[in-house]
């Protein structure tokens, strides 16, 4: 039986995924679950399993291409199954090429202009040429023809950069090799360095399918979404007190309860009140969600993940806790893996870079979500509290909001509830 | 023996060949008594005798044609043509004949012969003295086509093309005959088949031939006043080519400028475009820059003339252009 | 300055002298059948897409190609046009391979790859057929150059047909010939056409070519292409005066083809009466009969002599259809020489 494979929805708001690589090659034999490609949507790279057992027969849409959801990908069959007749799919370049085919009719230089480029020699034929195109091409514009030079095309190809990212200093806006090589990421701190002998590696990283998905997701949040910023200085000395007599009581059980477990908990107190801030901003309205689903930042080796914690608000924060325990060592590849809801489904993110030192941050929101929570490390500082100068245990942490689903003030006040309930930590028992 | 003409590179070859080879003889119109047109081989007549210096009726494809006959028979002839434009008279005896005989003898016959002729503009001949045809014959598959740019190399491949087995075209640019250069007192050849990376360079590749070579000279050291540093490639040999040299250079600099002393269109470089973007066009950090003179009859006129050759400025404008820098 | 060369008018010159004893006379009668059998035979393969591209056949001239090619020794060079196969045959190029070069098979003269118009074999000093019409004059002056420069005795002798006459390397190499004195034999094959153009349509002067020729200061003579016994006298007067003068010579010998001019040719351009007069001057019948009248030969004797060579020339075909085709390698072989 000849079981079709379409283009998966991983999240209401998905329309459309690309391929980013077919994990398995045609002709090879499949079980239920494996996994056959990976798919990029808006906001993550997900690897997709399937549903049928048999082989990979044929694909349709290959690595690299874009399709609606729904779209047929591939057909898994028995080996002497036949492929039903499959209309060709065109590429969107050809179909509009086709449009313009069909719109323009199609004319011959008039003679006199052939006769002027043939008597035009080399040092003065550019004016025969169309102009139109010779302008600068920014990043981003464009993504259907990127004017590359080969051998930029050759090093991007090599390093897996996305040469449609890689802005183009060339004639005409044209990506060079210079170009690509000077995207690549390397050491460009020797003008501090004192002893110039020393050896920098400065080789070229190859960038992987994770990176490249990362740069899509980050431009497109930074480009798309008017970010702002609020900053809240915590104090968490109760919090921390709390968290201390909480886990003595619980660690019979195995429970522990982290920082971070007690910031998710009273963020998704403070959504449960304020639920604009679960919602994604679109054109006509704003997309409220009946979930809050808190995603957490996870720094892998390979790159940034964001899974997130599903259905948030009906769980009590030990079961918080658990479930960020479960999802993180999941995400690492321990007992199981994240499933596709879990890595495209959250609707507000977490990001801690409190283990580093890191006293502030602001995090770069996932779209299309409306913001994401920074915090940074709890350090003893001296404070003022009922003017007296005493020692607190203070962090801080920063809300980045899409100013299209709220403004200032009211991210304000989303932080002040925020602060409100970790420093009461009595809050986080409701 | 420091510095030496051209032409008297050329003479110095003939000299050798007739010294150290009996069956070596010279066929040409005007090129004993007379002493040759470009007087390349003036002198030889009294030097050798009228056997081995054979001034011919103004017949050129039935003295091409004897000398094919000749060859076959075993002997090693060198004929000049007092022009390259000439050789369209005989290019029967010299496409249909020299280059085809061995292949459709089975490889039976082989044609040691030399066709010497002078080519390009520049010298305000006019329309029919001023072509450059090596372009039409470095197309012929059995015979091979050299061009030199200096006296080192005319000698030195002077000498591969008389020990050749087949029919080798020298043509020789006219503007050059009377230019110096210095050739070592040792005994050498120029292989045929081998380009020569006259300067080698970082950021630029500039092919050419011939009297093309003065020009990309030119156009490096303007290049270099602007930090850019030309690599120089001297084809030499246009068939067969030497597709290696060109592709090593190309995937070092990864910028392409050819340039053609004749007319661009259907010129030699048209076809080591094509070679680049078939072995390297990976390696190309934009298009591949061609550069020829004007597609049109050569004028008499001095002005017209210097305006239809190609010349350093319109090189170094194509560069810009293509490359943006 | 050259003088201006006598012009000989040949007869029919068959009485009997050493010159003509049987074996020799009954061997130009074996090769001008085998000539003619290939010939035909060629024409067979040919309707069968044994043999393809372009088939021009010797039949009606084999008496000129014969009567020629007997009085050579071999260190004499023959070039000549593409209707070649006769000038081969009569050289006594290998039947079999001369059968697989039509072919187009590995064991053919020229490996499959010259075809019908380009047969060589160098062993046999024949150094091609070639066919750019007067594209082999020239390099038979160059061949006989080379003899000369090399003092060597041979001569060169090359074919060529009245529509090579036309030609402006036909006119520069007798020039060329006769400034430098060269060891050649021009022999013309004057068969009335230049494909399907008459003489009288194409050339200004009559249809004798000889008396031109002279103008170079070329000794010449004329002669019936049909009779081969005139054609081997001519041309061992023509040899002789060569070899003694190291000077040109030309021969014209009126002949005709009674086939078109290649095999695809319905000859609209000439009447059945006139092919049908030049039949009756056929030698290969004729000659045959020459020699019974003669009392040199019999009936049973010509006919054992033809259908051994039936028998060669099926064996040839044979020969030819049992060869491999060239490997695809050959393709690229034989254009340089390392």
């Amino acid at each position: 039986m000849i079981t079709e494979v379409t283009m998966p929805s991983m999240g209401a708001d998905m329309t459309e995924g690309t391929i980013v690589n077919w994990l398995k090659s045609e002709g090879d034999v499949l079980e239920k679950g494996d996994k056959i490609a990976e798919i990029e949507t808006d906001k993550t790279v997900v690897e997709m399993e399937t549903y049928a057992g048999g082989v990979l027969k044929k694909i349709i849409v290959n690595s690299g291409e874009k399709v609606d959801v729904g779209t047929l990908i591939a057909f898994i069959g028995n080996p002497d199954d036949e492929l039903p007749e499959i209309e060709e799919r065109k590429s969107e370049a050809a179909e509009v090429l086709e449009e313009k085919v069909e719109n323009t009719p199609i004319s011959t230089p008039p003679l006199s202009s052939l006769e002027s480029l043939n008597s035009k020699q080399n040092n003065d034929s550019e004016t025969q040429f169309d102009q139109s195109d010779n302008k600068p091409q920014h990043e981003g514009q464009s993504r259907t023809r990127v004017k590359a030079s080969p051998m930029a095309r050759k090093l991007a190809r090599e390093n897996n950069i996305d040469i449609a990212l890689v802005s183009g200093t060339g004639p005409a806006g044209r990506v060079t090799k210079n170009d690509v090589l000077s995207y690549v990421p390397s050491s460009s701190i020797n003008s501090l360095m004192i002893d110039s002998n020393r050896n920098i590696d400065a080789k070229n990283i190859p960038v992987t399918t994770m990176r490249q998905a990362i740069a899509r997701v980050t431009i497109r949040s930074k480009t798309e979404i008017p970010h702002y910023y609020v900053t809240h200085e915590i104090d968490m000395t109760d919090a921390m007190l709390f968290r201390n007599q909480l886990n003595d009581v619980i660690k019979d059980q195995g429970d522990r309860i982290s920082v971070n477990d007690l910031i998710i908990k009273s963020l998704v107190n403070a959504l449960v009140k304020y639920p604009k801030w679960n919602s994604f901003f679109s054109d006509e309205q704003l997309l409220g969600h009946t979930d809050i689903n808190i995603g957490i930042a996870i720094a892998l080796e390979g790159g940034l993940i964001v899974p997130a914690i599903l259905g948030c608000q009906n769980l009590s924060l030990i079961e918080i806790s658990r479930s960020s325990k479960d999802i993180g060592s999941r995400a690492r590849g321990q007992g199981g893996t994240l499933t596709q809801d879990e890595l495209t489904q959250g609707t507000f993110g977490t990001s801690n870079l409190g283990m580093f030192g890191t006293d502030t941050f602001a995090a770069i929101i996932v779209p299309p979500q409306a913001g994401i929570l920074a915090v940074g490390s709890i350090k003893k500082k001296p404070v003022v509290k009922n003017d007296q100068i005493v020692i607190r245990d203070i962090m801080n942490a920063t809300i980045s909001a899409d100013h299209r689903v709220g403004d200032g003030a009211e991210a304000a006040i989303l932080m002040q509830e925020i602060q409100t309930n970790i420093e009461n930590p009595i809050n986080l028992f409701r | 023996m420091p510095d030496i003409l051209f032409r008297d590179a050329i003479k110095l070859g003939l000299q050798e060949a007739l010294d150290n080879d009996p069956s070596v003889f010279i066929m040409g119109e005007d090129i004993g008594a007379y002493g040759g047109a470009y007087a390349v081989t003036d002198g030889l007549l009294d030097q050798y005798g009228p056997e081995r210096i054979k001034d011919t009726p103004i017949s050129e494809a039935t003295f091409i044609g004897a000398g094919i006959g000749a060859a076959i028979a075993g002997l090693r002839p060198v004929i000049e043509l007092m022009s390259i434009s000439f050789s369209l008279v005989g290019f029967d005896q010299i496409v249909n004949m020299a280059a085809n005989i061995r292949y459709m003898s089975g490889g039976q016959v082989n044609v040691p012969m030399v066709l010497r002729a002078p080519t390009g503009a520049g010298v305000q001949l006019a329309a029919t003295h001023s072509q450059s045809f090596e372009t039409w014959l470095c197309e012929v598959p059995g015979l091979k086509c050299v061009c030199p740019s200096t006296p080192y190399d005319a000698l030195g491949l002077i000498r591969s093309a008389i020990k050749d087995d087949n029919p080798v075209f020298v043509a020789e640019p006219a503007m050059l005959y009377s230019k110096k250069g210095e050739i070592p007192n040792e005994y050498y050849e120029v292989p045929i088949g081998k380009a020569n990376v006259i300067k080698s360079g970082s950021d630029v590749s500039l092919f050419s031939y011939g009297h093309g070579i003065k020009i990309i000279s030119e156009t490096a050291n303007y290049l270099e006043k602007n930090g850019i540093n030309a690599e120089l490639v001297d084809l030499r040999s246009l068939n067969p080519i030497d597709t290696i040299t060109i592709s090593n250079s190309v995937r070092k600099t990864n910028r392409v400028v050819l340039v053609d002393t004749a007319r661009k269109t259907g010129g030699v470089m048209s076809e080591v475009a094509s070679l680049i973007t078939e072995n390297s066009v990976d390696w190309l950090d934009g298009p591949i820059v061609t550069v020829g003179s004007d597609n049109v009859p050569w004028p008499y006129n001095h002005d017209l003339e210097k305006k239809a050759f190609v010349d350093v400025q319109s090189v170094v404008k194509a560069f810009e252009k293509g490359y943006g820098v | 300055m050259p003088r201006t060369r006598r012009s000989k008018k040949i007869k029919n010159t068959s009485s009997g002298n050493s010159f003509h004893d049987r074996d020799a006379l009954l061997g130009l009668f074996k090769q001008m059948y085998l000539i003619r059998q290939f010939e035909i035979t060629c024409g067979e393969q040919y309707s069968q897409g044994n043999i393809r591209g372009f088939l021009h056949l010797y039949i009606g001239q084999e008496a000129t190609g014969v009567g020629v090619l007997s009085q050579l020794s071999k260190d004499d060079y023959v070039i000549t046009h593409y209707r070649d196969h006769g000038h081969a045959l009569a050289r006594g190029l290998d039947v079999n391979r001369s059968m697989a070069e039509l072919f187009g098979k590995s064991t053919g003269l020229s490996k499959g790859k010259g075809g019908s118009m380009h047969l060589f074999d160098v062993s046999k000093k024949f150094m091609g057929g070639h066919a750019i019409v007067a594209g082999q004059l020239p390099v038979a002056a160059g061949l006989s150059l080379a003899q000369k420069y090399k003092n060597e005795e041979g001569i060169t002798v090359c074919f060529f047909g009245d529509g090579a006459t036309n030609q402006g390397v036909y006119h520069e190499t007798l020039n060329l010939a006769a400034v430098w004195q060269l060891p050649i034999l021009f022999v013309l094959e004057n068969n009335g056409y230049g494909m399907g153009s008459s003489i009288e349509r194409v050339r200004a002067g009559g249809t004798d070519f000889y008396p031109g020729v002279s103008t170079y200061g070329i000794d010449t003579a004329e002669v019936d292409g049909m009779d081969v016994l005139a054609v081997r006298e001519a041309t061992r007067a023509a040899i002789d005066k060569i070899r003694s003068n190291s000077s040109p010579y030309f021969i014209e010998c009126k002949t005709f083809r009674f086939v078109g001019h290649s095999y695809a040719d319905g000859q609209k351009y000439r009447d059945n009466d006139e092919i049908k007069s030049w039949r009756n001057k056929d030698p290969v019948e004729t000659f045959p009969k020459y020699l019974i009248n003669q009392n040199m030969s019999t009936d049973q004797e010509i006919s054992d002599i033809k259908s051994k060579i039936d028998k060669q020339i099926d064996q040839a075909v044979k020969f030819a259809e049992n060869s491999p085709n060239p490997p695809m390698s050959e393709l690229y072989k034989d254009i340089y020489r390392d």
